[in-house]
């Protein structure tokens, strides 16, 4: 890849992707774990509210998947840009 | 067999499975000493990841933390998983591709700088050591209680072990011992778990035990638990209680402090590629989260079994005689880690929520340590709960020393001293440096300054608010330059560590404080987490200081726009 705007657009599409994983991130752990959670609190879970659940473990899963995502996505970007390895 | 010496097998097999590994894990480059000679699988590497990051802290004190805390304490369990993403997204991949040794190291060259780069040293060797004195503790306390040794005997056992395997394999001996820890760390933590899980909700998974209804009362378990806390006047378990401000501020320092921790960003500089980087912070954070998701249900459990030791008839009906005592209560007594007073007289173990009332004390370390002889679990259980202790403050303490050791030799002493030394001459200056590392943090493990209870304070603090965003902006931006960097990294620090030193003490001096947590100087932002605030800071003034300033040369724009790019970071090994 030697072209300039390659580099530029697939740094971009990387960004992009880093954005909207971390708007998800944050609404899962801050959002809804910490901010949201006195809205939440009339959807009960196993004997407390979303937001508790959120907090002790939803947000773990949401990170798991996040990080997944993101590795899959940009192992397709970087072939699409020929940068893989 | 009895409990001592079962448990004395169980921790002997470890420690020689470790030296075995270490044998035949030797290095014999710098590349295999610094970075594995970056040929670790991402799965490998994510589960020595896991052994590195979790420390004597989250094995033994973090589940004592969430039992005592509630709700409150989801900073922890958030924070020290949401910082991988960060790592996975924003750092990680960067720093591999750029294909170097050290954390400073790609500081001082994005930022052209010996200045930044010393900056990066400092903050790393301060975090590092504070760290790694708390290890140095956690190893004394397990062998003490365990094995009838007492903690100096124990800590030099340990500290040899560690200099055995992490001076000749470094990075490489490091990682294999690791990937082991890991494994005896994960099966001491779960299997007392998923005991109690089922014991007190039928369900084999804990994490789904928690949301479980209770076998006893038939209600789910967190009702029943909130139940018998404000029977005996406590907080209720999933009531919040800190400000939403602080707890938002903490999580965010334990998030970025995390991700720029340089014990734990190493670690993926391990393996082959950047794709390999990316996937294997998936895959700790996979292995991390087997903890992480279990230890909210041992802390809500063991809250459960401990008052139902002490109220065996139910929270309204009156508490058991202390005469009547279960025989880990007389153990736990003996380390002074529980403690009964007979306040009113009556011979009954009075335990409530209120300070006069209350007979009962119970150290938040003992959760998990004592758990499986709480549950009467079986004396194996016992014995592999020893070993995953110890194991997982040795991982964590090796992959810190290999920090500082790398910092001093390859950072300092290669860089700053004697840039002509040979690759034979580093490696050995390298070695030397693991072994002063690893005599300086017994001698501070036997002689804990005062301030070493204050690790997360101030490891996180110096992490969150120096290190994260000087490597964020570094592969973020282009324009910031030499003196933003710089003036950014120490504003940040001083704003911290002021912060740090007005509420915990001029250098930890007892009395020394201006204000306490519980009376902050800001609004109700506690100084564990002012290092978000702190990284504001940086960001603010490296911003401004750039921008006043010239733009930074081409070939660091270059540089930059190089460790964007996934492809050559094979080629960029050697240097």
């Amino acid at each position: 890849m030697a072209e300039n705007s390659d580099k530029n657009a697939y740094w971009a599409a990387n960004k992009r992707i880093i954005g909207i994983s971390l708007v998800i991130w944050f609404i899962c752990s801050f959002g809804f774990g910490i901010l949201l959670r006195p809205m939440l609190s009339g959807i009960k879970v196993g004997g407390t509210d979303l937001g508790f659940w959120f907090a002790q473990q939803g947000s773990i899963l949401v990170f798991l998947v996040l990080i997944f995502t993101y590795a899959a996505k940009m192992n397709k970007l970087d072939k699409k840009y020929g940068v893989d390895e | 067999m009895d409990q001592f010496t079962l448990n004395l097998l169980v921790v002997g097999a470890t420690f020689a499975l470790y030296i075995g590994i270490a044998i035949w894990a030797r290095a014999g480059s710098t590349s295999e000493f610094y970075a594995a000679g970056r040929g670790v699988h991402p799965v490998i590497n994510g589960m020595a990841t896991g052994a590195d990051w979790m420390s004597a802290a989250s094995f033994i004190s973090m589940a004592g933390i969430i039992s005592f805390g509630g709700y409150n304490t989801s900073a922890y369990l958030m924070g020290w998983t949401g910082g991988y993403v960060l790592l996975a997204m924003l750092i990680a991949p960067y720093l591999r591709k750029f294909g170097k040794f050290t954390v400073p190291e790609f500081i001082g060259d994005r930022f052209y700088s010996q200045t930044a780069r010393t900056v990066a040293v400092i903050c790393l060797i301060t975090a590092s050591l504070t760290y790694v004195i708390g290890q140095m503790t956690g190893v004394g306390v397990a062998f003490s209680r365990f094995l009838e040794v007492d903690k100096t005997t124990g800590l030099l056992i340990g500290a040899a072990i560690v200099f055995f395997y992490a001076v000749i394999g470094g990075m490489k001996g490091i990682t294999y011992t690791q990937v082991a820890q890991y494994v005896v760390l994960i099966l001491a933590y779960t299997i007392p778990a998923i005991f109690i899980s089922l014991k007190l909700t039928g369900n084999p998974l804990p994490p789904l035990g928690l949301f479980s209804d209770h076998v006893g009362s038939g209600a789910p378990i967190l009702e029943t638990l909130n139940g018998m806390l404000q029977d005996l006047g406590f907080t209720e378990y999933t009531k919040q209680t800190d400000t939403t401000l602080n707890m938002f501020l903490f999580t965010v320092s334990l998030m970025i402090g995390t991700a720029g921790l340089p014990h734990v960003i190493v670690r993926f500089f391990t393996v082959p590629t950047v794709a390999a980087a990316r996937s294997s912070a998936g895959w700790a954070l996979v292995f991390i989260a087997l903890l992480y998701l279990t230890a909210p249900a041992v802390g809500a459990m063991a809250r459960v079994n401990l008052i139902d030791t002490v109220y065996p008839n139910g929270t309204t009906e009156a508490p058991l005689a202390y005469e009547q005592r279960p025989d880990w209560v007389k153990n736990w007594e003996q380390t002074g880690l529980l403690g009964f007073d007979d306040k009113n007289g009556d011979g009954l173990i009075n335990y409530t929520g209120s300070a006069e009332t209350n007979e009962f004390s119970v150290n938040r370390d003992i959760i998990t340590l004592a758990n499986p002889e709480i549950a009467n679990l079986p004396g194996w259980v016992i014995a592999l709960v020893a070993a995953g202790g110890l194991a997982a403050a040795l991982s964590t303490a090796a992959g810190l020393l290999m920090a500082i050791s790398s910092a001093v030799s390859h950072d300092l002493i290669k860089s700053q001293i004697n840039p002509s030394i040979s690759e034979k001459g580093e490696l050995l200056s390298a070695r030397i440096s693991m072994a002063v590392a690893i005599v300086i943090a017994t001698y501070l493990g036997l002689n804990p300054p005062g301030f070493a209870a204050q690790t997360v304070a101030l490891a996180f603090g110096l992490a969150a608010s120096s290190i994260f965003p000087a490597l964020l902006m570094g592969i973020f931006s282009t324009r910031i330059n030499n003196k933003g960097a710089v003036a950014g990294m120490i504003a940040g620090l001083l704003v911290t560590l002021v912060y740090i030193f007005l509420h915990k003490g001029w250098f930890f001096i007892p009395g020394t404080n201006s204000f306490t947590d519980a009376d902050p100087l800001l609004l109700s932002i506690k100084s564990t987490s002012f290092g978000s605030i702190g990284a504001l800071v940086n960001f603010v003034v490296a911003y401004v200081v750039s921008n006043a300033s010239d733009e930074p040369p081409v070939e660091i724009r270059e540089l930059v726009e190089s460790v964007r790019i996934p492809s050559g970071a094979g080629t960029a090994v050697d240097h």
